[in-house]
């Protein structure tokens, strides 16, 4: 009897080629077919002189399928909401805001092509940025070639900031919180606790990501400063064939603090489910992003496991701001749900907007290079995460970091570090594992 | 230490068990038709998103739900042969079929996008969460019931082509398919049931994978590139190499893991250029039996 079958195997080596690159050629593919679409929004603004005006064209490339796809989506309905908005209103100075999104796929090869496509052949007034740190870092270099603005959201990464393009024409302007410093508000309440409360040991376990990575190693080194012991702490590949392993090796350690450097909801996911069949619950989880994806994260662990969970963030639905909150209403007005359920990627590309949208009215128009000097001087711009105010290198240093936690056996995403700023709750620790 | 790389052999046993049953529907339609299934990865997470969808929705059980996704599946299976595959003929066909199943892995991906949207989810069934304790160490009952799943997958599998008269015209139709028409099989028939199988199996894999992991429609992608190199590894269309080599390759990944975390998944595409070198045919596979 044959414990296999005799089947054709003259090319394995070739096929093992396949197996090597089907990635690749997964997402090549499916970024070669990068769909089109545009937005523009019927207005009910009257029809004024501005009805013959020419459009302002606004171009991003977004994830809308790949690895990054909910939060590509979900900050094409940011930037959907915002240029509905304008246009309700009658447009800026009377122009009426046309959008163009490519579908990126979560490639960085794929989102230079898009802003080639989106710069040299559709020739937009305005670039808008792609998700991810991973991606605005070369779609901002073809527009630095072009001497475009490139106001991004999503795009915090020390490294984004860094780039050769970026440091000679410092043209990339991120209306979100600065990543490098985010976690600190926890570092901060931990360093606040009386030391027989404070915990003694952490781990970071941190994906391999330009985001995720730097405000984790810079929390590691803050505890250990203050005597927190780090058991574990290494870097993994994005996409394992398992996050188990890892898991269980941080559960192994059993340690008081998790700070995971996460870049999605899977990640975070997998974690939280090892530690649940490990029977650990860690006192404090963080993780660098994931928990601030609203209903999307709920629905991936559970709304009962989600308690306790924490964030860093510069908003959150219940933020307390009227652009904000108008925002959050008409969002669950258009696609339902609650205000807890609202991504943090809606209000990241909303904010790109409303920075690009005062600009084009106080340099009247959007030549770029106006743009650019105006983001640059000094000014103070609203959005609805608060106030922007640029560095020399684009960050937004009017930007505070906050925590967010998840309560209320899921139910509420509410704020919760730096203690005593306003909207502030009490901390929960986190509590025992339990699915819904 | 001896607790880290006992934890990840047993992590490596059990997730390479889930490994292997959402392989094996790949190596069975490579092993008889030739076809390099690249939706294979696309049609696990369909399987998941049924059973997600039967579970959420209508409140079955996963394992309950497994009577109606792998028929549901079935039919899926050969319906995308008599529409994509079945009129692809000549020496290109091995290569086209990489196209078009790559074409209708964008299909469904398209169509799992609209109607589930992009954000992720998991199956958090009670028969899923629930753990044992074992040698000190807690094991989730799901990897437990997808480890034996793959093993009686592979058994039944070997029975059907084996014990069974539609095995034997499975095999005269691999072997020579002008020969097994004329002794009168319908080699289009059993190419379609063949197909049909192959995805139908892959609706257990897809559930045991939606319990132990979020996922959307795209988390196929991440699944086909180790899928391949598992049945490549283990010798293409050998069902118990497949089973094999996804232990062998997981546990290697999760092994290195304690050490390397970073190197983990090099080390899983090195193994299997490393095997290659020294057995071309993978752990289980012969000789080719069409190359003449």
């Amino acid at each position: 009897m044959r414990a296999s079958l005799p089947w054709f195997s003259r090319n394995a080596i070739a096929l093992s080629a396949v197996a090597l690159s089907v990635g690749v050629l997964a997402a090549c593919s499916s970024s070669g077919s990068s769909s089109s679409s545009s937005s523009s929004p019927s207005s009910s603004a009257s029809a004024t002189s501005s009805a013959n005006a020419t459009p302002i064209t606004i171009g991003a490339s977004l994830s809308l399928t790949g690895d990054f796809s909910a939060d590509g989506q979900a900050f094409q309905k940011g930037y959907q909401l915002w240029a509905k908005d304008v246009n309700a209103a009658g447009g800026i100075d009377g122009r009426q805001v046309k959008l163009t999104f490519l579908n990126d796929a979560s490639s960085p090869n794929q989102v230079v092509t898009n802003y080639q496509t989106l710069i040299n052949t559709d020739h937009v007034n305005l670039t808008f940025g792609p998700f991810s740190s991973l991606l605005t870092g070369p779609a901002s270099a073809v527009a630095a070639r072009s001497g475009y603005a490139f106001i991004e959201g999503a795009g915090g990464a020390p490294s984004v900031f860094q780039t050769p393009q970026n440091q000679a024409d410092h043209m990339v302007f991120d209306v979100s919180l600065p990543v490098a410093d985010e976690i600190m508000p926890f570092v901060n309440y931990i360093a606040s606790l009386p030391a027989s409360e404070r915990p003694k040991t952490a781990a970071y376990p941190m994906a391999d990501d330009p985001f995720a990575d730097p405000p984790v190693q810079l929390a590691e080194q803050k505890l250990s400063a203050l005597g927190v012991k780090t058991v574990y702490s290494n870097v993994f590949p994005a996409e394992p064939s398992s996050y188990t392993p890892q898991a269980d090796n941080v559960a192994g350690k059993n340690p008081d603090v998790v700070i995971l450097g996460s870049t999605d909801v899977p990640t975070v996911a997998a974690f939280m489910k090892a530690f649940e069949t490990n029977h650990y619950t860690p006192k404090w989880f963080v993780a660098a992003s994931g928990p601030d994806q609203g209903s999307a994260f709920i629905s991936a662990v559970g709304a009962g496991n989600a308690d306790g969970i924490m964030v860093p963030n510069g908003w959150y639905p219940g933020y307390n701001n009227a652009a904000s909150q108008k925002m959050v209403s008409e969002y669950i007005a258009q696609y339902g749900g609650s205000a807890s359920g609202v991504n943090a990627d809606v209000a990241e590309a909303y904010a790109v907007g409303q920075v690009a949208q005062q600009a084009i009215t106080a340099t009247g128009g959007t030549d770029n290079a106006k743009i650019i000097a105006y983001l640059h001087s000094g000014v103070t711009l609203n959005s609805v995460q608060g106030p922007v105010k640029f560095d020399s290198l684009g960050e937004n240093g009017a930007s505070a970091a906050f925590m967010f936690q998840w309560q209320g056996k899921g139910s509420k995403f509410v704020q919760v570090l730096p203690q005593g700023a306003s909207g502030t709750i009490a901390i929960i620790k986190k509590s025992p594992w339990g699915s819904s | 230490m001896a607790r880290e790389i006992s934890q990840a052999i047993v992590d490596g046993i059990l997730i390479g068990g889930v490994y292997a049953l959402m392989a094996a529907g790949l190596t069975l339609i490579f092993g008889v038709l030739d076809i390099i299934n690249i939706a294979q990865g696309v049609l696990v997470i369909l399987g998941a998103y049924l059973s997600y969808s039967l579970f959420t929705k209508a409140h079955i059980d996963v394992f309950v739900g497994l009577l109606i996704t792998v028929p549901a599946m079935f039919i899926i299976g050969v319906v995308i042969h008599w529409a994509f595959i079945r009129r692809l003929r000549g020496t290109e066909r091995t290569s086209m079929t990489l196209l078009v199943t790559y074409a209708v892995a964008l299909i469904i991906e398209g169509i799992l996008y609209k109607v589930y949207g992009a954000n992720f989810v998991q199956i958090n069934a009670p028969s899923t969460n629930q753990t044992v304790h074992v040698f000190g160490f807690y094991i989730e009952y799901i990897y437990i019931y997808g480890f034996i799943m793959a093993v009686a997958l592979v058994v039944a599998l070997y029975a059907l082509l084996y014990r069974t008269r539609f095995g034997r015209s499975v095999r005269a139709t691999m072997q020579d398919e002008t020969a097994a028409r004329l002794v009168g099989i319908d080699v289009n028939r059993v190419a379609a049931l063949t197909f049909g199988i192959g995805v139908a199996v892959t609706a257990a894999g897809g559930m045991v994978y939606g319990a132990t992991n979020s996922f959307n429609a795209n988390s196929g992608y991440d699944l086909i590139s180790r899928l391949l190199a598992i049945i490549i590894l283990g010798g293409m269309g050998s069902l118990g190499g497949a089973l094999g080599a996804a232990v062998f390759m997981i546990t290697l990944e999760s092994v290195v893991t304690i050490w390397y975390p970073t190197w983990a998944v090099a080390v899983f595409y090195a193994a299997l250029v490393l095997v290659l070198v020294f057995r071309p045919n993978g752990f289980f596979g012969q000789k080719a039996v069409r190359a003449q």
